[in-house]
């Protein structure tokens, strides 16, 4: 086992002048190495926190995750992140934003040069080597940022909500280059989503996370082959299945909100 | 064509104004020791610029064309300025950082900088003489001064606005603290330290005028003095402007710097 990550009873309580908010409770999960896993929920859920927890940005409360059997305590390179916002840095061009990871490591010029090309090559983004965030359209950001983290070669891959900016068809089209990918390098990825086709589309395992406090209410296998056909009876059976889960808790948060205006 | 359209359009008032203001000298209207016709000041100008003594042998020609009392006033203003931003700015920029980055050393020496802030630099006048004696120490002190606040509060808003999601890719990235500092932070905060440069060296203008009114016997602000003592008003105009013209020539040359640095930055969209 190459890089699984291991997620032993891990809690997460947030203190706001409210009280206390378990936002994470009892999670236990392990990730095979190669595997495609989405955090499945609406917002509120905790999938984004038990994300940040694994990249190290918000350590658990209490229980521990583990990378390759070593317990996480900081952000680091063995986990690339992909964020909603992109977060490419807007001062360095395209291709200094890819070299950046690589640079602080510490590589030589030659090897950075050529894993930026490999990179752009791999992510149709060529022509764009020498431009600023500023003047790329949303799917050509996220381009940049799923390359950047590719750059580290970490064996894990961190998404939240990467493409859930972007309108349907450039979403459609970075889905299946996400996919091809991952396929061609054999990344592990945990991947953040609230949209349910897209997690039925992707994964190859997903975690259906309930509304405070987030435990995981199911953990479902996908095994149709990929490309997947989302008009086909398989997907819209699942769909339908995963959606009356996703509405429950939907509800849940629903109802929580309605009882918090009714006290104020 | 279309900037030449602009041009025109952005002359078009200043040239009214020296219409009109010529219009009512000739007329007779203010004595000419008051306000001197635009014609008057343009000749001063002229002669101000011009070389005061004939080439000598051996001198080369570029040397002898800038040797008049203008050049060598603008360069010693220009240089007194240039020096004191630096020193200001300088020390500024790293305090500016620090203070930014790390909350200890902002409620340490917040204090100290909101209570010396408000004094204008002009206050330091008896202070830089006592303590830089005359000639040009005590003017890139004043200078300094008047550089240092702006540079400083602008670099610590700079770096305190520093987006987190930049800070949480960067540690994602295993960016240490030294790199997240030199290439995450400054490059971050750049637009704001720029707008700090810019009012610093407008400020280093005042200052600089004020402080050759003091200590030194050259430089654009000795030169308006010096002319009032004789009631040339004409020369003393003739000054003003080239204060205007050279203040002109260096935010056009701080703004390009700008241009060119910040060409990342979304703000400069057109």
């Amino acid at each position: 086992m190459s890089s699984p990550i291991l997620i032993n009873n891990v809690h997460k309580v947030f203190k706001t002048p409210g009280g206390d908010v378990v936002a994470l409770k009892d999670i236990n999960l392990g990730i095979q190495p190669g595997e495609f896993v989405c955090l499945l929920g609406p917002s509120g859920c905790g999938k984004s926190t038990l994300l940040n927890a694994v990249a190290g940005f918000q350590p658990p409360s209490a229980g521990e995750i583990l990378i390759e059997r070593k317990t996480i305590l900081a952000p680091g390179p063995d986990r690339g992140m992909v964020f909603q916002e992109y977060a490419l840095f807007p001062w360095m061009t395209v291709a200094q934003n890819i070299a950046f990871g690589l640079e602080i490591q510490k590589k030589d010029k030659a090897e950075i040069d050529l894993t930026v090309n490999q990179l752009l090559d791999l992510l149709h983004l060529k022509d764009f080597r020498d431009r600023f965030p500023k003047d790329l359209s949303g799917g050509m950001r996220q381009r940049v940022a799923i390359a950047r983290v590719l750059a580290l070669d970490s064996p894990i891959m961190l998404m939240d909500e990467p493409f859930g900016a972007l309108d349907a068809l450039t979403r459609r089209n970075l889905q299946d280059e996400l996919l091809r990918i991952w396929e061609k390098l054999g990344k592990t990825i945990l991947f953040v989503t609230h949209s349910i086709e897209e997690s039925i589309y992707l994964a190859d395992r997903i975690i259906v996370m309930t509304y405070r406090p987030g435990t995981v209410k199911r953990d479902q296998k996908v095994d149709m082959p990929r490309p997947r056909d989302p008009s086909s009876a398989d997907f819209n059976d699942l769909k339908r299945e995963l959606g009356r889960l996703v509405m429950e808790e939907q509800q849940r948060h629903a109802d929580a909100e309605l009882k918090l205006a009714a006290v104020d | 064509m279309k900037k030449l359209q602009s041009f025109a359009q952005g002359t078009l008032v200043p040239v009214l104004v020296l219409i009109v203001w010529e219009a009512c000298s000739r007329a007779g209207l203010f004595s000419e020791v008051v306000l001197p016709a635009p014609s008057a000041v343009a000749i001063k100008w002229w002669h101000y610029l011009l070389p005061a003594q004939p080439q000598e042998a051996g001198q080369s020609w570029l040397a002898w064309a800038l040797s008049g009392e203008l050049p060598h006033d603008t360069w010693s203003s220009l240089y007194r300025v240039v020096v004191g931003f630096l020193i200001g700015a300088g020390l500024a920029l790293p305090l500016g950082l620090l203070m930014g980055a790390n909350a200890r050393m902002y409620t340490l020496f917040n204090p100290l900088v909101q209570i010396l802030r408000p004094i204008p630099p002009i206050a330091y006048i008896p202070l830089a003489i006592l303590w830089f004696g005359l000639g040009n120490p005590p003017s890139f002190f004043l200078i300094a001064i008047g550089a240092f606040f702006p540079v400083l509060m602008n670099t610590i808003a700079g770096v305190r606005q520093v987006d987190g999601i930049y800070i949480r890719a960067a540690k994602n990235l295993g960016v240490g603290a030294w790199s997240m500092f030199t290439r995450v932070m400054l490059p971050a905060a750049t637009p704001y330290i720029l707008a700090g440069v810019r009012i610093g060296i407008g400020t280093a203008f005042i200052v600089v005028i004020v402080s050759e009114m003091i200590a030194v016997n050259d430089g654009l602000g000795f030169r308006i003095l010096e002319a009032r003592e004789f009631m040339w008003s004409d020369k003393i105009i003739a000054g003003m402007i080239t204060i205007g013209l050279l203040g002109l020539a260096i935010d056009t040359a701080v703004s390009r710097l700008n241009n060119h640095l910040l060409r990342w930055h979304r703000g400069l969209e057109h």
